[in-house]
């Protein structure tokens, strides 16, 4: 199939593939951390009683079973936690939401600067596009625990660090996006006299905004996850409630805020699979 | 009224446009010939601005369109509208959108960008396409138009920027044969009704013959023959076309034309 794609569809195509490559990384992180998370904490109650790492491993693999086991026993007040730790999670998604939104904006602002049909300076376009690299050569994740090492612990630094890394990866897939629209109608607008910032409008976005909206809704799923895993290192948010709750071995808690994470993201593979193909169908 | 002079073009060493000088004084319809190569688009993309020449000067009414820059420059182009081989449209707005932005110079670009237009353009719109016959198709996208109606869309397109001039590159070269006669009459009709210079790129000899009042023929950036139609002998035009010649001797789809008015000329 992908033989007979055109080289630019090709091109796209692998830009997608990476995509939910990276998010499936991130899938695998959050789970990781979460195991790092029980694990350590299984470690710091054992600590007591000074047993070792194996003495200690079997215990780790009863502790699925404790964790229902306690949310069974904890009865039917068990969905009212769901209620309880929700705007967390909303705070979370609100997390994410507002920094893929920032860093979708600048990346849109730093693409047209690094694309050479729409800037003429070359010089400019160089700039430009050694800043995105600069923005996403380092993990959110990495960005985000310097900062906050340096802010403290709040939301802010992994804000901040996820739009700098969004802004930097989603500015390269835009940049080659618009690299590759058609010509034509921008040209045919510039022959009419109109502004510069008027053939961007018409020429290059009503081109390029489906593919800009299958990014970003990737990335968005991506940033979804990052947000979780900087809650378990201080960022706040439904991350930041699981950590406590395995360290406070509530086990009723925790499963509920599994259950609303797990819930979160196979409804939002759904949706974002959904968009993606309704987007991809317009464009034909 | 515009006075070409001296222009050349450079792309690194190849001279795409050589010493071109050539002046019209009255409203005229221009058919450019030339092989492939000759020249003709860069010249008539150098008149619009799209390219920058690498030297000479071409007065319009006394002022070098060259020389002006940013406003200046969109200024000028809005008045000297441009019709492409490829249509050059918006494939994704629909029609009537497509053909407002015409307007987009006047309009500014806070008004274009909101889609903010004025009843009025949108009557100017529908008008320039109802003469047309394109009307019923103004809230389609661009896109899912067949080439003859996207052409006639742009030529709307360039009504709408009321242009003291109109050049179309190859307006013709990518159409049906009934496509092809109705944009070349179109061309004719709006430098009749408007009194306005058209200047046109034109594959086919026939086509150029059928529609121009004076012909210019292009070969190798040069300009080597300009006159009216009936002083191209063939050999001439042999010379001018070279090795395409066979191809552009062919007798066109545009050599009938659709009215009686038409049938009367060519008798
Ligand atoms: N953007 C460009 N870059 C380099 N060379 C070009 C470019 N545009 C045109 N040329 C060259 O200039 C010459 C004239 O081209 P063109 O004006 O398109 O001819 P025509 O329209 O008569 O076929 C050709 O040799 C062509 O290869
Ligand atoms: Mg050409």
């Amino acid at each position: 199939m992908q033989s007979s794609l055109p080289e630019n569809l090709i091109k796209i195509e692998n830009n997608l593939k990476s995509l939910t490559r990276t998010r499936s990384i991130y899938s695998f992180l959050s789970i990781a951390a979460l195991i790092a998370v029980i694990y350590s904490g299984l470690i710091v109650a054992e600590t007591g009683n000074a047993t070792s790492i194996w003495v200690g491993l079997p215990k780790f693999f009863d502790y699925p079973v404790d964790l229902f086991v306690g949310s069974w026993e904890y009865g039917y007040r068990w969905n009212l936690l769901l209620l309880e730790y929700l705007p967390d999670l909303i705070s979370t998604i609100n997390m994410a939401l507002f920094s893929t939104a920032m860093g979708t904006l600048l990346a849109f602002f730093l693409s047209i600067f690094s694309s050479r049909n729409l800037i003429k300076s070359k010089t400019t376009v160089l700039i430009f596009r050694r800043i995105m690299d600069i923005c996403r050569s380092f993990p959110e994740l990495v960005i985000a625990l310097v900062l906050l090492y340096l802010l403290g612990k709040s939301a802010l630094p992994a804000v901040i660090a996820i739009i700098i890394h969004t802004a930097g990866a989603l500015g390269k897939l835009f940049s080659e996006a618009i690299e590759n629209v058609d010509k034509n109608p921008i040209e045919g607008l510039e022959s009419c006299g109109a502004s510069w910032f008027t053939r961007i409008r018409f020429g290059v976005v009503t081109q390029a905004l489906p593919l800009f909206l299958t990014y970003t809704i990737l990335r968005f799923e991506i940033n979804i996850r990052a947000s979780t895993i900087l809650g378990f290192v201080g960022a706040g948010g439904i991350g930041e409630q699981l950590y406590t709750n395995i360290q406070w071995k509530y086990e009723a808690d925790t499963i509920a805020i599994m259950f609303l994470l797990v819930s979160t993201i196979i409804t939002l593979d759904y949706l974002s699979s959904y968009w993606r193909k309704s987007l991809i169908g317009l464009k034909s | 009224m515009i006075k070409v002079e001296k222009l050349n073009k450079y792309f690194g060493d190849n001279r795409a446009v050589n010493d071109v000088t050539f002046e019209i004084n009255k409203p005229e319809m221009i058919g450019i010939i030339g092989r492939s190569g000759a020249g003709k688009s860069t010249l008539l993309r150098i008149m619009n601005r799209l390219t920058d020449a690498t030297s000479g000067s071409i007065f319009i009414e006394g002022r070098n369109i060259l020389s002006l820059t940013k406003k200046d420059k969109r200024a000028w182009q809005k008045d000297c509208a441009m019709i492409f081989q490829q249509f050059n449209l918006v494939p994704r707005l629909d029609v009537l959108t497509n053909v407002i932005l015409g307007r987009s110079n006047i309009q500014g670009t806070l008004r274009s960008s909101l889609k903010l237009f004025t009843k009025d353009e949108r009557v100017d719109a529908l008008m320039a396409l109802d003469k047309l016959g394109m009307a019923e198709t103004a809230l389609q996208r661009a896109e899912t138009l067949s080439g003859g109606q996207q052409q006639r869309v742009a030529i709307c397109r360039a009504m709408m920027q009321q242009p003291k001039m109109i050049l179309a590159d190859e307006p013709i070269a990518s159409l049906d044969p009934l496509n092809a006669r109705l944009v070349m009459e179109s061309l004719r009709n709006i430098h009749r009704e408007k009194q306005i210079t058209v200047l046109a790129n034109l594959h086919t000899l026939d086509t150029a013959k059928n529609y121009c009042d004076r012909i210019i023929g292009m070969r190798l950036g040069e300009i080597v023959f300009d006159d009216v139609p009936s002083s191209l002998k063939d050999d001439v035009a042999r010379e001018i076309y070279g090795a395409e010649a066979e191809e552009a001797f062919e007798p066109t789809v545009t050599s009938t034309s659709l009215g009686d008015e038409q049938f009367a000329e060519a008798g």
